[in-house]
């Protein structure tokens, strides 16, 4: 079982990025179950949701306490949330900022953690970009599976083409495959893989 | 089809494959979702014919679907929490006059204090209102429950509520097979009414009934909810045979054939609490569960043949009756009269608190140690009810609970500052 946790805040599409990357997960023949914290359902107040990927039915309900990974969203969450709140020793984080992880005065956490699963992505500024406005769920989730490898960037892609139509949806899968190609190759699942052919 | 979808849209577009005929609803939260979907789906022309009506209210929801319902019409509405509540006067004259509506409570606390969030205290608190009351363990059984459900109801010309935790299955987004139409119509023949409200044949509904047959109504409707503990089970093989998978029935026992220890409970926290039971049979622990899928009628006997030969059962309930404690663990002392079964009461997830996997663990360590006494009331913070309890001996004037129990936990804007 993989377990995501998306931190973000209301309007900026927590709930749907953990849908969509459930329904990505679906469409490798995975189980997958998304599901928001339902707290204020007000714009602009701290927001999080769940997404779980196992091959084999889901049955728990509980909402997910150590996660695998977490994706931030919003970065100025990060002095105000325990956003790292029982991230497991292995666990991959991804946040939407144009700095690294030392400039966010994130150094520390650095320390307990692989830090070739620790990631920034300029996801707004990407989003503005290819879609004209700040919406930078698509490209979390793009770089999300590039770093991860939970899920292929395809089948995020295709996520996103079966939830949304047109241009819209061309423009959001075009984010995503732009903040795929921004992880650094020496990341996650690239760099795991490097590690087995070596 | 498989789809990978929230499970009210998935209960949305089930309830449309059923063909209702009149569809009312009142919005309110959890269950919004659903009737949001039902209404795309009339305004699309792909669900007719049908009448979406929008009501003020859920009283008039229900008033509106008894109308339907007396004329023919195959009627559903949804609702949760204080809209339950609101239409209490009308669900017993649904149940009272034998018609078939098919409702889906989406399980939320009730106020006050007001909570959004899931419990089961809103559909508890309709037990007696002479409605059959189904509930579902994950969103493939609230698709399947939904079918069942109309059939149930027009077999026995009685209501039925499909009971599914808000926002945990309502809004949770998973792996669902949707029935084919064809299929449905299949399994669920037209709606042939036992009574009709027909102007060419004009006939009254609803008669005042004094001392001389009042006793003998009531019994005759007890005696036809109790039939549906055989109607149920028929419905559940039925729907097996033609869709290849289990669900519904009146209960569903989980590795306690032989278990020392069985937990009871309902709803989607049996998914937790079977991936726990899993956890500790790998550890040599004899325990299992009991899912209560029908929860009235109350199928006594087949709950006192699944539990009786248990040392001890730890009831999970989501639902506080004040006054009293656990609202399931008085049915199931009922159904184990006369054995030497330990029955403990645990009231787990009040007001939306997770019930998470470490709290069933210990919940069924002390169960099993005997540490249990009385009525548990799981991850109870009892130093923010001590501090209450204080202020409350301190000064007479010591303000509201709510207020000054949300202060103490750091809730800001909570009352005065």
């Amino acid at each position: 079982m993989f377990e995501t946790r998306i931190h973000g805040r209301g309007g900026q599409g927590v709930v749907t990025s953990a849908e969509l990357l459930s329904v990505a997960a679906f469409r490798e023949d995975r189980h997958a179950q998304a599901f928001p914290s339902f707290g204020s359902e007000r714009t602009g107040a701290p927001v999080i949701s769940f997404c779980r990927i196992d091959d084999r039915t889901i049955r728990t309900r509980e909402p997910i306490s150590l996660p695998d990974a977490v994706i931030i969203v919003d970065p100025t969450l990060l002095h105000h949330v325990d956003v790292f709140s029982g991230l497991r020793a292995d666990g991959y984080v991804l946040i939407n900022s144009t700095r690294s992880f030392a400039e966010l005065q994130l150094g520390e956490l650095c320390d307990g953690f692989r830090p070739e699963r620790l990631c920034t992505i300029p996801a707004t500024e990407l989003a503005r970009e290819h879609l004209g406005r700040p919406l930078p769920n698509a490209a979390m989730l793009g770089a999300f599976a590039q770093l991860t490898g939970v899920v292929t960037v395809e089948s995020v892609a295709a996520a996103i083409r079966q939830r949304f139509s047109g241009e819209v949806a061309e423009a959001n899968v075009r984010a995503a495959q732009a903040a795929a190609g921004l992880v650094p190759p020496s990341s996650g699942k690239a760099a795991q893989e490097e590690a087995i052919n070596a | 089809m498989l789809e990978q979808i929230e499970g009210s849209q998935a209960v949305a577009r089930t309830v449309a494959m059923c063909r209702p005929e009149v569809i009312c609803a009142y919005p309110i939260s959890p269950q919004t979702h659903i009737v949001e979907g039902l209404s795309r789906l009339v305004k699309a022309g792909e669900l007719r014919p049908c009448e979406f009506v929008n009501v003020e209210s859920e009283y008039a929801a229900m008033s509106v679907a008894i109308g339907a319902s007396a004329t023919g019409a195959r009627s559903y509405t949804a609702t949760a929490s204080q809209g339950l509540l609101y239409m209490a006067e009308a669900l017993y004259n649904a149940s009272g006059l034998g018609l078939p509506i098919v409702m889906t409570v989406a399980n939320r606390a009730l106020g006050a204090p007001i909570n959004i969030w899931n419990d089961h205290s809103d559909s508890m608190s309709q037990r007696d209102s002479g409605w059959i009351q189904l509930y579902v363990e994950s969103n493939q059984e609230a698709v399947d429950v939904h079918l069942q459900a109309f059939r149930i109801a027009e077999t026995l010309s009685l209501p039925v509520m499909v009971c599914m935790d808000g926002f945990i299955l309502t809004h949770a987004v998973e792996r669902v097979e949707l029935p084919e139409p064809e299929q449905v119509d299949a399994f669920l023949p037209p709606y042939e009414p036992r009574q009709l409200l027909d102007p060419a044949e004009p006939m009254t509904i609803g008669a005042m009934v004094g001392p001389e047959a009042y006793t003998e109504v009531r019994y005759l409707a007890h005696y036809k909810q109790m039939q549906a503990l055989d109607v149920i089970p028929e419905v559940a093989a039925a729907f097996e045979q033609r869709f290849g998978r289990s669900s519904g029935g009146l209960l569903r026992s989980y590795r306690s054939d032989d278990a020392e220890t069985i937990v009871v409970a309902l709803g989607s926290v049996l998914g937790t609490i079977e991936d726990v039971i899993d956890e500790l049979r790998d550890q040599g622990v004899s325990i299992g569960a009991l899912g209560i899928r029908t929860f009235r009628p109350w199928p006594s006997e087949e709950v006192r043949s699944a539990l009786e030969h248990a040392k001890r059962v730890i009831v999970v309930e989501k639902a506080l009756s004040i006054g009293i404690g656990g609202i399931v663990s008085q049915n199931v002392h009922g159904a184990l009269e006369g054995t030497a079964v330990t029955i403990h009461t645990a009231i787990a997830g009040l007001g939306g608190r997770p019930i998470t996997k470490s709290s069933l663990r210990r919940l069924f360590a002390d169960g099993i140690a005997g540490e249990l006494t009385g009525t548990t009331f799981v991850d109870l913070d009892h130093s923010l009810v001590d501090g209450e309890s204080e202020r409350m001996m301190q000064t007479r004037r010591s303000g509201p609970h709510a207020e000054n129990m949300l202060r103490d936990v750091g809730i800001v804007g909570a009352g005065p500052v």
